[in-house]
């Protein structure tokens, strides 16, 4: 097969498949977010990029201060944290101005959020400067280990995996069996009733919006782990993660984890046979064909229309 | 005759806006600026086929699409293969491996015209594509999504991932498409040198002239029948479909439509500019191409003339002065717009012009003026 024996066939596919769950996490930490704001309240944030964007600078900001202080072996777990809590409070300040108002308007706001994100860039680009920069990351994420001889699995991709299924653990559990979750639901399923029984409907809709933004911001600080950041970066996961919310099916936390994971596989896997922009193009066909055979996505829930 | 002018023009008001803006474009604009900053009006024009196809899909029709720049890009490149063709010949790439390919493919070890190239040696043909390969493929998308009923915020999404599958797809296939640099070096139209001065006036003509025409065509498209449906499936779409209304094949008309007018656009890029790209291709343009119908007023096709033109002047005058500034204030556009003015320039000017009809002012001066001088000129015999 394309000239390799079936051994090599076997490693590579291992290795790429290990790529591909670096870039699943990110996508799934991206998707996470987007799922809260766009399954649960109908908003498209076309800036959720730049609020990864966000995290991913605190963190690069963050490890230059660690330098300077020599902590860079336990400044991590801090930046991380910097990092949601940074986009968390943009996101509630982004909500307070501008979504709110457009709520009933879902086109609108999709234009909205693309002008802010144009100008979140250009502040990126007057504050760090054009040019990527990367994270001092702490010594025992670098490195990687071998189980095989021919296979090499990067520490910094099982760090950013194990991130990912934490924060997503996180996300079900707030969701599913808290109070503020409950209340969420509540709103989401009917915004009358929910007011109706004293739930501060206004007040669940901006902080489900700075969460979405804080969870890009952990997908910001786990993104410096793998790759480094400039002003732009944001967005060139912008459509692959909106792929990932709609194939999954909108309001299925199931769906996005399958979607995000079969996404980012098929990707690195048909990069490495195929050139890297073939392989994008044919999982993005793939997605699109799917999608228009089956609109509601992998996991839509079962209503009737 | 007011059957007429209600039909195409929009009314007697519209009829003396188009008017203006048809003065402004044939005869003001060519008088009064040099020949570089009326090809800058001329590619502007080029864009303002996409915003009106804007306002009939998205103003009237309530279907954002953010991949025009798609049928935009499409419409360009079919152009833009036969012009590569011409210029192709073998005594002008003597000097290439392959003599009589483009040199793109040349670079690219590609020795002879792939299948797809072969039909845009014909120019009928070319003319045929630019306007069928992009309504084909927006009757592709749009039967397969507006038949499962798809819309809404999922169509815009979709539609986007259409425009970047697209344009990877042009950048990664270099050799078949030119890659990121586009089709470039387009030299004659017909034996005809597009890059005169003489031959730059004429196609300015020729693209302001189509641009009035797609007005009046879209505006009887408007006021038709098919016009009220429209308006009536963007407000309460459950309503006309129970009223026994094929939703669907409507919403494909509309969206075909728009593809055509755009690719007019982009065939007119093309001849007009001398190159075609991918950067006209993705995400970016297609998405700044809806903030020029939200500019102009989402509901006027006139006014998205205006929008292309305003929002691309200031595009210009800034990244060519203060390039730092103008994320900042395209961005700033953006919102502004959506949150403050959802009827853009064109509802302005309504506001404000409320109580100052122009047509009827002009009417009534003229009307004046013409039996004062109908008056004397019977004094006189």
């Amino acid at each position: 097969m394309f000239g390799y024996s079936m051994e090599e066939v076997g490693n590579i596919v291992v290795m790429q498949g290990f790529s591909g769950l670096s870039l699943f996490s990110v996508l799934l930490l991206m998707a996470l977010g987007l799922a809260i704001i766009f399954g649960q309240m109908g908003v498209i944030n076309m800036a959720h990029g730049e609020f990864m964007t966000v995290g991913a600078y605190t963190t690069v900001f963050l490890s230059k201060m660690a330098v300077e202080f020599d902590i860079v072996n336990s400044y991590f777990i801090f930046a991380i944290i910097a990092a949601f809590i940074l986009a968390f409070f943009i996101g509630y300040f982004v909500e307070y101005a501008l979504i709110r108002h457009l709520y009933k308007r879902p086109l609108d706001t999709l234009l909205a959020t693309w002008g802010l994100s144009l100008v979140m860039q250009q502040i990126f680009r007057s504050t760090f400067g054009a040019k990527e920069v990367s994270a001092e990351l702490p010594e025992w994420l670098l490195g990687s280990f071998k189980p095989t001889p021919d296979i090499d699995i990067p520490i910094n991709g099982v760090f950013v995996m194990g991130l990912a299924l934490i924060v997503t653990v996180g996300v079900y559990l707030f969701m599913f069996r808290s109070r503020g979750g409950l209340r969420i639901r509540a709103t989401v399923q009917n915004r009358m009733m929910a007011g109706a029984v004293g739930i501060n409907t206004q007040k669940v809709d901006r902080l489900t919006f700075a969460l979405g933004c804080g969870i890009a911001g952990v997908a910001g600080a786990a993104f410096t782990t793998i790759a480094s950041t400039g002003p732009t970066t944001g967005s060139l996961y912008i459509v692959d993660s909106f792929m990932v919310v709609v194939f999954g099916g909108a309001a299925s936390l199931m769906g996005t984890i399958a979607s995000a994971f079969g996404i980012a596989q098929a990707q690195s896997i048909l990069q490495f046979f195929m050139t890297s922009s073939m392989g994008k193009v044919s999982t993005l066909m793939t997605i699109v064909i799917i999608l228009m055979m089956r609109p509601e996505g992998l996991f839509a829930s079962k209503v009737r229309k | 005759m007011t059957v007429i002018v209600d039909k195409c023009f929009g009314g007697k008001q519209g009829a003396v806006n188009l008017a203006i803006l048809a003065i402004l474009l044939l005869v003001i604009f060519p008088l009064w600026l040099d020949l570089f900053r009326l090809g800058l009006i001329g590619k502007y024009v080029t864009y303002a086929f996409v915003a009106v196809s804007l306002v009939l899909l998205w103003g009237n029709g309530g279907i954002l699409s953010l991949g025009q720049g798609m049928f935009f890009g499409l419409g360009g490149y079919c152009m833009a293969m036969f012009l590569k063709l011409e210029a192709s010949d073998p005594i002008s790439t003597k000097i290439q491996t392959t003599p009589g390919i483009p040199d793109f493919m040349d670079w690219n070890q590609i020795t002879e015209i792939p299948w797809f190239w072969m039909p845009f040696k014909s120019f009928p043909l070319t003319v045929f594509f630019v306007l069928a390969v992009p309504t084909f493929l927006a009757f592709i998308i749009g039967y397969a999504m507006f038949k499962r009923r798809v819309g809404g915020v999922y169509f815009a999404i979709i539609t986007q991932a259409i425009a970047l599958i697209l344009s990877i797809l042009i950048v990664g296939q270099q050799g078949y498409t030119g890659g990121v640099n586009g089709i470039t070096d387009l030299k004659t139209l017909l034996g005809w040198d597009i890059r005169t001065d003489s031959a730059k006036y004429v196609l300015y003509f020729i693209n302001a002239s189509l641009l009035i025409g797609v007005i009046i065509l879209s505006n009887y498209v408007l006021s038709s029948k098919f016009g009220m449906l429209l308006l009536a499936m963007r407000d309460k779409e459950e309503r006309v479909r129970f009223s026994g209304y094929d939703v669907s094949s409507f919403k494909i008309f509309i969206f075909c439509y728009a593809a055509m007018i755009s690719a007019i656009g982009g065939a007119m890029f093309t001849l007009q500019i001398g190159f075609m790209s991918p950067s006209f291709v993705g995400i970016v343009p297609s998405i700044e191409m809806v903030i020029f119908a939200a500019v102009g007023g989402r509901m006027s096709l006139i006014g998205a003339v205006y929008g292309a033109l305003l929002v691309n002047f200031g595009k210009t005058m800034f990244s060519e002065n203060f390039p730092e500034l103008w994320l900042f204030l395209m961005g700033g556009l953006f919102i502004a717009v959506v949150m403050f003015f959802p009827d853009g320039l064109a509802g302005v000017y309504r506001d404000h012009a409320k109580n100052f009809n122009l047509a009827d002012w002009l009417i009534a001066r003229y009307t004046k003026w013409f039996k004062k001088e109908a008056n004397m000129l019977g004094d006189k015999v």
